[in-house]
Formats: structure tokens, sequence, C-alpha cells
């Protein structure tokens, strides 16, 4: 009997029912780094196989959607956007909006997508996510260029246009951002697996939500003009890293340093709920999905 | 006195075990494995399921479904929604060795597999490992259409747990292995079925786990591969050393490559030893020997003999209609599901008037000497006239060939099955 228990402890691994509770396992997604940027390629190198534009998709989307919020929210419904040109506010808040739209649409459906995969081999499936929300970083990478020519275009122009020099902390919204879709996608594709109502629930619910998120509205904007419904904006951690993207990009707005520690929290909350929820699903998810 | 005797061994078997644990030559240790399925619909029930499981836990309680379940037995209607798949499940593997683990149609086969390689975690029991397991549960996993072939030897080796270092270091060998060299820079969406499966397959092939699971992937590629395949194996077990866990329902194949074996059936280890009697316990169960009888059929029974040298097929018919010529037809395959070889009445010029019989009678056949190599083969059986074919018995026997030929232990994947007469001079 002593025998055998002390040789328990020379395992290599175990594989029992359930995984501890909380656990993020970043030896093993370190072991399988490789897998991690192999994906990231393939999603890149895939994305625009056989189209004629190619990644010019990466700009058409953005730009048109500026347009058309030029068009309806500046044009037509006459929203202010101070001395900032509206094309130019509207692009600096479509582009973060996208990629946090992109990682949670992405991570949303891990367990579905790849299912065929899943149920074959193990490998951490942590990957998956982590590479949707990188790859998407890159994408993210060519949308913001195109923001900074069209700054460049407008400056050369004459627009009074600056940074804000609080804009060496740009990095930390993108990451806020990512990690923010990422815990919001692991919840949402653990839960999709079994209830698959959830994967409806998103569809619109992002549409619903960048309405809620200040993406074409100055966060003061809506203070001002409906007060009362004001809160559904200051609860949403998203309105935040959106208003402080422009205010560090075109110096417009307000920054509120207590709105963004309350992101932060929020979204590292989120994030180890994700995990917590993720790991509990990768288990068994293949015997319900 | 049988019994005695298995108790004796397995008595043994346990001790030395003991012993060997010691030294740390047990890999893989399954202890009470089990697995639970939901049958049905995954719909409105699940929510209450889920909400009745989640009270019992924060109150402590034990999970209420886990009581129930039926033992898994497809072909007979239970009372629960739920099932056993797999039920205490215990094993052990030792270094170097090829386990066969074998069981009809869902029996529990690929479950445990599917356990043993994470895919999906057991609903009780665990297992330890002192080894990486790398599955080929299927070949192919994760390749991507739009990607060259050499882009997917890295996506899927890196799949299979292998970093990029150790497959550009196996590159060369990958894909000479595979023979798929002239489009290594096309588009795996380009190749054809067979192709990819050779590339997946060369991937999985240079794979360095401790532990190997191998799921039936014998049943693809061509025969050219095929032989590539096993010889490979036999490579990895033998020579690699490494453990290797086969499933298959070819009898013929497990033997020819595994050296223990257990057998699965409804759910449970029916049997756990050596591969001859693993495999004689499941031909057992299943009813599968060398004879067969069939109702409601014009053939009424078949039995394949070996006496001495030859092979003896005796066969009894019955017919409504009056045939022409009682036409017997057979095909023997080898463990690769191969034919070896065959024959009927038709083929080898046999007249009407040659059979005095025409609505029933026996039929006596003598394989004379056919000079099998030792082991496994399957045999199919038809029945009818010159004219249609009246029944036909897919792989209904199989007959185990002993000392046809005296020859040392050969491979069959390369030489074959038949060893003719040969006739050497040295002039």
């Amino acid at each position: 009997m002593n025998h055998s228990e002390k040789k328990n402890n020379n395992w290599l691994f175990e594989i029992t029912p359930k995984n501890k509770f909380f656990t993020l396992n970043l030896k093993e997604v370190w072991q399988y780094r490789d897998l991690l940027f192999l994906f990231v390629k393939r999603d890149v190198v895939t994305m625009y196989k056989q189209t004629v534009l190619g990644p010019l998709w990466y700009l058409i989307q953005p730009l048109f959607t500026s347009i058309t919020f030029t068009i309806i929210f500046n044009n037509l419904a006459g929203i202010s956007t101070g001395s900032v040109p509206p094309f130019l506010f509207n692009l600096a808040g479509i582009t973060i909006w996208n990629y946090f739209t992109a990682c949670l649409n992405g991570t949303s459906n891990t367990f579905g997508s790849n299912a065929g995969i899943f149920g074959k081999v193990y490998f951490p499936r942590l990957i998956v996510p982590l590479s949707i929300v990188i790859s998407n970083l890159i994408k993210f990478g060519i949308q913001f260029f195109i923001f900074i020519v069209f700054y460049l275009l407008y400056y050369f122009q004459g627009a009074a246009l600056h940074f804000n020099p609080a804009i060496v902390f740009f990095p930390f919204l993108i990451v806020l951002m990512g990690i923010l879709g990422l815990g919001l996608g692991m919840v949402i594709s653990s839960l999709v697996t079994k209830y698959r109502d959830f994967s409806y629930l998103i569809g619109f619910g992002v549409q619903l939500l960048m309405y809620v998120s200040a993406v074409m509205y100055p966060l003061a904007l809506i203070k001002e003009k409906i007060p009362h419904y004001a809160w559904l904006v200051q609860y949403n951690p998203l309105a935040y890293v959106i208003e402080s993207t422009r205010y560090m990009l075109l110096n417009v707005g307000e920054v509120s340093v207590i709105g963004l520690i309350y992101t932060t929290v929020v979204t590292i909350s989120l994030f180890l709920v994700g995990v917590l929820i993720f790991n509990r699903t990768e288990k068994n998810f293949i015997d319900t999905v | 006195m049988d019994k005695e005797l298995r108790n004796k061994e397995l008595n043994i078997r346990s001790t030395s075990f003991d012993v060997e644990e010691k030294n740390g030559d047990v890999i893989l240790k399954a202890e009470n494995i089990s697995k639970q399925y939901r049958l049905g619909q995954v719909g409105t029930g699940t929510l209450s399921h889920d909400l009745n499981r989640w009270w019992h836990q924060i109150r402590g309680k034990e999970n209420p479904y886990l009581k129930i379940g039926d033992v898994n037995d497809r072909s007979t209607k239970g009372n629960s929604d739920y099932v056993w798949a797999l039920q205490d499940i215990n094993f052990e593997v030792k270094r170097g060795e090829v386990l066969g683990i074998i069981g009809k149609n869902g029996a529990g086969k690929s479950t445990l597999l599917k356990i043993l390689s994470k895919v999906t975690a057991p609903t009780t029991g665990s297992i330890k490992s002192r080894g990486r397991i790398a599955s080929l549960l299927e070949v192919g996993t994760g390749f991507n259409g739009e990607m060259t072939g050499r882009e997917n030897i890295f996506l899927n080796g890196a799949i299979l747990g292998m970093t990029k270092k150790e497959i550009a270091s196996k590159l060369e060998e990958i894909i000479d292995f595979s023979g798929c060299e002239r489009y290594i820079d096309t588009p795996v969406k380009r190749y054809s079925s067979g192709m990819t499966v050779r590339l997946a397959f060369a991937v999985a092939a240079f794979l360095e786990p401790e532990i190997l699971v191998i799921d039936e992937v014998l049943a693809v590629g061509d025969a050219e591969f095929q032989k590539k395949a096993i010889g490979k194996m036999q490579d990895i077990s033998r020579e690699g050393g490494r453990t290797v866990l086969f499933v298959s329902h070819n009898m013929a194949a497990v033997k020819s490559l595994c050296t223990r074996g257990i057998v699965l059936e409804n759910g449970k280890v029916v049997f756990e030893g050596g591969i001859d009697e693993a495999i004689s316990q499941y031909l057992k169960d299943n009813k599968i020997s060398n004879s067969k009888s069939f109702v409601d059929s014009p053939l009424v029974s078949v039995s394949v003999e070996q006496q001495e040298k030859d092979i003896v097929i005796n066969a009894f018919y019955n017919s409504k209609y009056e045939l022409n010529i009682p036409n017997l037809g057979f095909v023997v395959y080898n463990e690769f599901g191969n034919a070896v070889f065959g024959g009927n009445p038709v083929l080898h010029n046999m007249k009407q008037s040659d059979c005095i019989k025409y609505l029933s009678g026996e039929i006596l056949l003598k394989i004379i000497n056919p000079r099998l190599v030792d082991g496994l083969y399957t045999i199919s059986i038809w029945f009818g006239d010159s004219r249609e074919n009246y029944f036909e018995a897919l792989e209904c026997i199989v007959i185990e060939i002993k000392d046809m030929v005296k020859i040392e232990f050969v491979n069959t994947s390369f030489i074959g099955n038949i060893t003719p007469m040969l006739e050497w001079k040295f002039i």
C-alpha cells in the first residue's frame, strides 16, 4: 500500500473528471506557443483568400461605417464633435470598437466552430480564443494605420488636430479592449455549448451595445441630453475605453480616471470568470455540443 | 480447473506488477473509469437537470444522476435517460507494450480512446500516465484547405503537440514518407483525398509521444500506403520501444500487432490478458467461429476447417428454386482486410452436369495446401447459382491457420500471406 502511494507522485499527468477550481494552465499554453503562432498565421493568411480585394476588406468596412455614421449622426442628427472633423471622430471610435466586437464574435464561438478539431485532439483550448484576440490585433493594426493616414490627411489640410500626451497609455486601452472581448467571449462560448440561445443573443446584443458605448457621440452629450438614461452608458465599461481613445488620439472629450479604474476592475473580473467557466466547459463540452 | 489456473496466473501477474511498479514500468494506469452519457435531445429537460444537479452540489450531496443509468447495450430499450458508455474500467499498460482494445461496435472503445486522449473527461475515475499521449483518432485534424501542404504539416504537427523546431527537423522525412513532394507547396484543397490522408498520416507517424493511440487508421489509404503505415506502426512499437494502444475490429490486424489485449463489452472490461486469449474470448462472445448456420436462407450452414495442410469448406444448402449449379463462393481475407484468394464453381468452370442435386445437398470443397502464413483469416461466403446470387454473409467466419508452412516469423505487410513452393538452385 505504501509503495503504491509513494508511486503516485511521479506520474506525469492525471486525467480526472474535473479540473481544479481555477487554473490558467499557463505552463501548458506556453508549451503550445508554436500552435498559437500558427493559428494566428492561419487566421491572417486565409481570411481573405480567393477574394479580389484581399486585405483591402480590412479597410473598406470601417471606412464605410464611418461615412455612414458621419452622414446620419453628424450631418442629419447634428451631433457636434467640436473642432474635430466628424469623420475622424467616428473612425477613431469605430476602429477600437471593431477590435472589441471582432474579439467577442470570434471567441464567443470557440467551441462551436472548433468542435471538429476539439473532438479529436487535445491541446489547451485556451489557445484558440487567445489566437483570435491576437490575430484580430493585427487587423486592428491595419485599421489603425488607416486612421493615421486620414489623420495626416486632415492635418495637412489644416484641421486643428493634435494628440494628447496621454497617448502613451493607448496600448493599455487596446489590451483592455482585447481582454474584455476575450473574457466576455469565453463566458458566452461556454454557455453556447449547452444553450444555443446565447448565439442569437450575441448577434443583436452587440449591435445594441454599440449604441450605449458612446461610439458615435461624446460621453458628455448623453449626460446633457438624456440624463435619465445616461447611467446605461456610465455603467458600461466600453464607453470609457472609447471615450479615452478619442481623448488620447484627438484630444476631445474627457478622460475619467475613476471610469478607467472601474473598467479595468470589470475587465479583470470578467476575464477571471471567463477562464473559470471556460475551464469547466472544456472538459466535457464535446458531449453536449 | 481452468478458472483456478487463471486465478493463479492473475495472482502471479499482480505480484509481478508490484515489483515492476517499483521499477516504474507501468506507463499508464486507468482506475475505475466510467463515462455517463445523456440520451436523446439536449433541450428543455437539460436546464432542470442542471439546476437539480447544482442544488445537490451546493448542499454537498452527490450528483443525483450518477446513481442511475443503464448498461450500454444499444439493442435493448432502456428505462433511463442516462446510459453508461463505460463502467469501472481498470487496466494497466506497461512501457513498450502494444495493447489491443477490441470489442463490438458501441462497446465503448472509442469513448475510452477519447478519454485517454483528453478529448472528453471521464464521469468518474482517473487515468494516470507517465508519458505524453498522442492519438491518431482521426488523421488530418485541423488541416486547412487554403494552406499549402508544407504549412499544414506545421499546423497539424503543432496541433498534435510538436514544437516548430521538432517539425522542422523532421520535415524532409515527413514529406518523403507522405510521397507528396511534388504537391507540397500546393494548397491542400487541390489534393486528392488519398493524398491528404497520406500527408496527415505522415505527420502523425513522426510524432514521438511515449504513448500512441491508434483507432482504425488502417481503413484509409491505398494498399501501398497501408503497407507503409503498418510497417511504421510495427517499427514504432518494436524498435522505438514506444507504447501503443490499438483499437480495431479487425482481429487479424490486432493479432499481428498487439502483445496484450482487453475485450470491452457493453462498456465493461470482460477480459484482460494475452492477445490470443483476448481474441478467442471476443470471437466466442460474438459467436464468430469457424462454422455458421443461417436461418431462412438457401444456405443452411457452412463450416471451415484446417485439416492438416488443407482448408476444407463444408456447406449444406436447401433451396426453394432449382439451382442449375449450387454456386458457393468464398473469399479469404488477411489481417489488413485485403483479399488473399477466393473462388466459386462457376469461376472454376464446373458444369451443370457435375452436380446431381438441384434443390438441396452438401458441398465439400478442399483447398489443397494454400500455403498460408500463420495467423487469423476472415472468410466471406456467397451462395447462388450461375445466374444470380441469393445470399451473402460478409466476413462471417474467422479461422486460425497454423503450421501450414514452416517459415520464420514474417512481416506479412511486406511479403504477403502466401508462401508458394519455392525451388532454389544455386548454380
